[in-house]
């Protein structure tokens, strides 16, 4: 690396500044608009001098959305609880369903393992669309549709297979041998379990969970199909801001920066478990 | 029978269906008495390793039996078996110290911790690794880990202690020093081992007993000197000695006052009726095909004997290797001196009748070792 000459040095500044920018610009520029009214987004050309207004962010937090058209109510605060809640509680059943599973297919190779190990990761390959026909009949015999558990049922498509995956993969790099010493030293099957292979996947497990959370958080298709508007996530309610008298840039900005802030806050928090997880391997033995 | 530790009978080990899977052991019967050492010397894939995580817990047995003083525990799970286990790749919790990883295995012997201290002290000491028990498994070097591991074992009462390829990162002049350190260590508190090795040398140095495998099969179970003085087959003779036994295939001739072998190439050898025992000539003579043995320690060179050429001579610095063809084959001798033997050059040989060992020419078995019968 200190061999590099300023040429090269100058190039690879150049090449990252364009990647950042690249990849930041609209989120920033989406920062920017939840600050704006209608008029200045939509003024040609756009400008980023302007002033600034939080009358977006006061329209979502007490759900009156002024339009040309009158008041319109808007349940966004709800969907933000709806979203936190479905995501929270699918990871928290997938970790709690997948974590052993995880542990047993990576442990224990018995008759048809790897059958049902396909199976579970096969249904991320089905389109959504394609589940979502015969799950809305079976939900509504069921008296499932519409209601927090038949969508946290339904997340379990997007978070378990995910979360079997990487976890079991993280199980499998741990030796043996490992969990065997501290069996021979007298601990039962589940001692072993909890206090060898349970910490020592524990990065893996958090960066599993998070991405099963992204992932949940993200949905779009299975909620706005299987819920209704008390039900719904902010991905679907965001479909709220397309009014009959135009579609309300500033509010869609300010939700989707609301939106974005709990993953964001929980990568950042979790980021240092992510670190820890990939550096797991560079322990010998 | 209490002095027995360990009790094997007619175990089967099969990995996939019984019967149908891979057939890695094949009906083991051994038994190891109290306070033994005993190695499981063999290549890899021959068994041993198996057979020692069948003995621990970890890989289910079979078919058979296996009783630890007395119990049969093929069923219970690794828990229940009071056995201690040094593995091969270590295994030490990452997130623990050394020192934490080697008192960790008495956790569940609730010593106090003053008690707990001074063995962690001792061991170390005994292992050479003082320096480094403050420290993590990640931080410090295979060998050192290899000890750790070790250590974490031997520090254990347990009815049995499993050794894995204990020594086999080690620098050669530690492992020197550590074996006579441990074999004293075992023989000290009594305790029962058994080691698993490629290592002969390092089986014959701390073993009572050697039980040689090869594919699945427990070829002989007996003290190092018997292995190495009479052992049972082919393979064995083989397999054990460093450099390996030389032999040839041959004929028997016999008459009241001869025994001859024809070797390839013409070669015969030819000994009076008196150097070989009425029962092993009237064993040999039976047969048609045998195959000769003689260790290359055994070998002499002499003005009278039958013609080979040499084909490398090399001097070890102690000894030197002098690889002859003979016999449409290769024999090697050694000697103590340094000898002056230019490539191609013929030499005498001569294979005294009391170093030979005489196996049968389809099965391998023993038939004898220079006057005696196997």
């Amino acid at each position: 690396m200190d061999t590099m000459s300023p040429l090269e040095r100058t190039l690879r500044g150049l090449a990252l500044t364009l990647v950042v920018v690249f990849f930041m610009f609209p989120i920033f520029w989406i920062f920017l608009m939840s600050f704006q009214t209608n008029e200045t987004i939509l003024a040609i050309p756009p400008s980023i001098v302007f002033s600034p207004t939080l009358s977006n962010y006061a329209a979502l937090i007490t759900g009156k959305l002024q339009t040309a058209a009158g008041t319109l109510d808007i349940a966004f605060m709800s969907n933000l609880g709806n979203s936190i809640f479905l995501s929270v509680a699918s990871v928290a059943v997938s970790l709690v369903l997948g974590v052993p599973a995880a542990y047993a297919f990576a442990r224990h190779k018995f008759r048809g393992s790897e059958d049902i190990a396909f199976t579970l990761l096969s249904f991320r390959f089905a389109p959504p669309l394609l589940v979502l026909l015969p799950l809305t009949q079976y939900f509504q015999w069921l008296g499932l549709s519409n209601t927090y558990l038949g969508l946290i049922w339904v997340y379990q498509l997007i978070c378990l297979p995910l979360i079997l995956w990487i976890v079991r993969g993280y199980f499998e790099d741990i030796s043996a041998d490992v969990e065997y010493a501290y069996r021979i030293a007298g601990h039962s099957w589940f001692a072993t379990f909890r206090k060898i292979a349970l910490p020592l996947a524990g990065p893996g497990i958090a960066a599993a969970g998070l991405l099963a959370f992204i992932f949940a958080w993200n949905n779009f298709v299975f909620a706005l199909v299987l819920a209704s508007a008390d039900k719904q996530p902010v991905t679907v309610g965001a479909l709220a801001f397309v009014t009959s008298s135009g579609i309300q840039y500033g509010q869609i900005a300010a939700a989707i920066v609301l939106s974005v802030t709990p993953t964001l806050a929980l990568a950042l928090y979790a980021q240092r478990y992510l670190v820890e997880g990939l550096s797991l391997g560079a322990v010998k033995g | 029978m209490t002095d027995t530790a360990l009790l094997i009978k007619d175990v089967d080990k099969f990995y996939g269906p019984v019967d149908y899977g891979v057939h890695a052991v094949k009906k083991l019967n051994m038994d190891v008495r109290k306070g033994e050492i005993i190695a499981l010397l063999g290549s890899s894939g021959c068994g041993k390793t198996s057979t020692l995580r069948m003995i621990a817990g970890f890989e289910a047995v079979s078919r058979g039996t296996i009783s630890l003083a007395g119990r049969p525990v093929q069923t219970l799970p690794p828990v229940r078996r009071n056995v201690a286990m040094a593995f091969e790749g270590y295994s030490l919790y990452p997130p623990l110290t050394v020192r934490e990883n080697i008192a960790f295995a008495l956790k569940a012997s609730k010593l106090s911790q003053a008690v707990v201290d001074e063995k962690v002290a001792g061991i170390a000491k005994l292992l050479e690794i003082e320096d480094v028990l403050g420290r993590y498994p990640s931080s410090i070097s295979g060998g050192q880990q290899q000890r750790a591991s070790l250590g974490r074992a031997l520090i254990r009462d347990a009815n049995l202690h499993l050794l894995d390829e204990p020594m086999g990162q080690l620098e050669p002049q530690l492992r020197a020093l550590l074996r006579g350190r441990i074999k004293h260590f075992i023989k000290e508190r009594g305790l029962t081992a058994i080691l698993v090795t490629h290592d002969q040398t390092e089986a014959n140095a701390l073993a009572d007993r050697i039980a040689v495998m090869e594919g699945g099969v427990l070829q002989q179970f007996d003290t190092p000197q018997k292995i190495k003085e009479r052992p049972a087959n082919l393979f064995t003779g083989t397999f054990v000695g460093e450099p390996p036994m030389n032999v040839f295939e041959a004929s028997v001739t016999g008459s009241e006052s001869k025994m001859a072998f024809g070797l390839k190439d013409g070669v015969r050898l030819e000994y009076a009726a008196s150097d070989f025992s009425h029962a092993v000539r009237d064993e040999l003579i039976k047969r048609q095909k045998v195959v000769l043995g003689i260790r290359p320690y055994s070998v002499r060179r002499s003005a009278d004997g039958v013609t080979g050429r040499v084909a490398v001579n090399q001097w070890l610095g102690d000894q030197t290797h002098i690889a002859a063809d003979f016999a449409g084959g290769t024999l090697v001798l050694v000697e103590h001196d340094r000898t002056e033997l230019d490539d191609g050059q013929p030499i005498g040989i001569h294979l005294d009748p009391s170093s030979l060992h005489v196996f049968d020419g389809d099965s391998g078995r023993a038939i004898s070792h220079g006057q005696e019968l196997a």
